[in-house]
């Protein structure tokens, strides 16, 4: 025993006498804290100069928030942990009130370094606009302006083309066969609430099927898995039987609320079909793995089925199982073709003049994108990273 | 009137939510609206409760067919809101054990947990299950080589069903190098990351623009029919 504390002595005397003592690196100089400008607050960027140092040391970053109130705890709090090789990092969910220091330390095997000089306090403050959304907010005004102007032309009575959508030319037919056959039309607005605008978009389209159905003295069931829904679903239905000069057949009690619950939903609007079988289903709204469960079970009492979703995940069951399929923007242009108001069709007409300008962004970057790949040493590169901020994002 | 104050209500609520996306002075007013939404659909669950409630009692007192089912319903809806509401077998919360309500509805143990875990939980396990046998029946319908289209589509589909399994791995695996890209694992990855992503941005390009104009027509007032096609005249 003596003889191995006299070795381990004689290696820590070793050790200090060569002055090897290993230690973490030293802290970082330079350390500068900004608050990000053009966002919604609580972020701060935070650089600093990085001395050398061990491959497995890494960087602790640490927060003192000064609050305005009074008696409010002051501490350091380790915010995040970098990679020794870094040189900046963003901190994000700061509080807006107060301001907030950061200093940095170095830690390894051997253990946590001194701390380097704390930063000047910073405001994470939220400014007017968020610039990383400036692409986004621009698209929009642009897609606006396109529905607006067409809005605008149509109301000075410009005749406006607009392509034939064989699902909502069928919808008449649809509503005239249930009635021929003596049986209910289905209406399902998808499983979401009034919040979701595929929703808000197979109401509306509700709204002109009832009307119809009204018209044609055809029964209408619209089973709704919220009650918002079957609120706004009966508004609906009873306006358009009013519109219809119908308002003596419109029931209530056939827009019901079943359950929130996706199957459980699905379970009842399954058994409804069987039981009644109605001869048409709308399946318009939004949808998720039901949906291939409601249209085979439509499918298989030989309902005709015209379904719309803004889910383009289950876009693929729909056309597979339903007799006709409002793909992409179709679903939400079924409104305004039903109705055949020039104000709505001007902004359809707009909707077509934005998807032909986004075509266009779309080829240009392609061509970009294929120019840079050629000559990577000319100009194209920039251009094209010019190209990605202002559309990219 | 019954018409225009629900019309206003969407438009500034509208452009309040679409500002707060982009000028943060102005979230609060977006979250605000979208907490009265909370409040509004919270109380409309009394107005769906009563409709289930409303349309299941005149179903049993009709004696219509399968009535037996709407009393099972009524039983089930007012057994959980009695377990739920009365908090029935909730273990308190630790830091206020004298209490016996302060625990969670659904913290382990409690009745209603249990409705959960062994009720609701295996039934709708049951309905989800049911969607494989349609994807069979549905994939059956649709790949049935009836046209060059639909050749088109099954062919495609063999591929990338084949290349996700060891059967295509075993089946091309041998091909050179030279000719690695048509291994049906690679073909598969090309497909789905060179057609179907070019075919699906399409879709959502369309869909966000769709959005973008639906949106901007109930905001600006044009499409009424939300409320009923009689909105619009």
């Amino acid at each position: 025993m003596q003889v191995l504390l006299s070795v381990v002595a004689s290696v820590v005397s070793a050790t200090t006498a060569l002055g090897a003592v290993p230690a973490p690196p030293p802290p970082p100089t330079s350390v500068t804290a900004v608050d990000v400008p053009w966002d919604a607050g609580g972020v701060i960027e935070i650089s600093w100069i990085a001395p050398a140092g061990s491959a497995d040391a890494r960087w602790l970053i640490e927060r003192l928030t000064l609050t305005d109130a009074a008696g409010d705890e002051e501490k350091w709090v380790v915010v995040a942990e970098v990679p020794l090789g870094a040189t900046s990092h963003t901190v994000s969910k700061l509080s807006l009130r107060g301001a907030h220091s950061f200093r940095m330390t170095a830690i390894d095997a051997t253990g946590m370094g001194t701390p380097s000089a704390t930063t000047k306090p910073v405001r994470a403050a939220a400014n007017f606009f968020i610039g990383a959304k400036l692409s986004l907010f621009l698209g929009i005004i642009l897609v606006s302006t396109c529905v607006i102007v067409c809005i605008l032309l149509a109301r000075g009575g410009r005749p406006l083309r607009i392509r034939r959508i064989a699902a909502l030319d069928a919808v008449d037919n649809a509503v005239g066969r249930a009635t021929e056959m003596g049986r209910p039309i289905l209406f399902v607005a998808g499983i979401q609430d009034m919040d979701n605008i595929s929703t808000v978009a197979g109401i509306t389209v509700l709204g002109h099927v009832a009307k119809t159905a009204a018209e044609y003295d055809a029964t209408i069931q619209v089973p709704t898995s919220r009650s918002l829904v079957m609120e706004a679903a009966r508004e609906a239905v009873q306006a358009s039987y009013l519109s219809a000069g119908r308002s003596d057949s419109y029931n209530p009690d056939l827009i019901r609320y079943i359950t929130d619950e996706q199957f459980g939903f699905v379970a009842y609007v399954s058994g409804l079909m069987v039981r009644e079988k109605p001869a048409t289903c709308f399946y318009m709204g939004c949808f998720f793995a039901e949906s291939l469960i409601l249209a085979e079970t439509g499918n298989s009492i030989g309902a005709i089925q015209i379904a719309g979703t803004a889910e383009s995940s289950q876009l693929p069951f729909f056309v597979a199982a339903c007799d006709y399929t409002l793909i992409g923007e179709e679903f939400f242009a079924a409104s305004a073709y039903l109705s055949k108001e020039p104000d709505q069709m001007g902004s359809l007409k707009g909707q077509d003049v934005a998807k032909f300008l986004t075509a266009v962004v779309i080829i240009v970057g392609v061509v970009l994108a294929t120019l840079a790949a050629l000559a990577p040493t000319g100009a194209m590169p920039g251009a094209l990273t010019w190209f990605k901020g202002v559309f990219g994002s | 009137m019954r018409r225009l104050i629900p019309m206003w209500i969407a438009i500034i609520a509208g452009f309040a939510m679409l500002f707060s996306a982009f000028f943060p002075v102005t979230e609060f007013f977006g979250e605000t609206f979208g907490e009265i939404f909370s409040v509004v659909a919270a109380i409309a669950y009394v107005l769906g409760a009563g409709s289930l409630a409303k349309i299941n009692l005149a179903k049993i007192s009709r004696r219509d067919q399968g009535w037996g089912y709407s009393a099972i319903t009524l039983f089930c809806f007012a057994a959980t809101l009695f377990v739920g509401l009365g908090k029935i077998g909730v273990p308190p919360n630790a830091q206020f054990a004298a209490l016996p309500w302060s625990g969670e509805k659904n913290a382990e143990g409690s009745a209603f947990a249990w409705i959960y875990e062994y009720g609701l939980v295996p039934i709708t396990s049951t309905m989800f299950a049911l969607l494989a046998f349609y994807v069979a029946s549905a994939a059956f319908r649709a790949f049935r080589a009836k046209n060059l289209e639909a050749i088109l589509l099954l062919s495609t589909a063999f591929i990338v069903l084949l290349g996700r399994t060891f059967a295509g791995v075993v089946l091309t695996g041998w091909f050179p190098d030279w000719a690695s890209g048509l291994r049906l694992e690679n073909l598969s990855v090309y497909i789905m990351q060179v057609f179907n992503t070019a075919g699906n941005r399409a879709i959502i390009i369309g869909i966000a623009l769709g959005v973008t104009a639906t949106s901007l027509r109930i905001l600006l007032g044009v499409d009424r029919s939300w409320m009923g096609s009689g909105g619009n005249s």
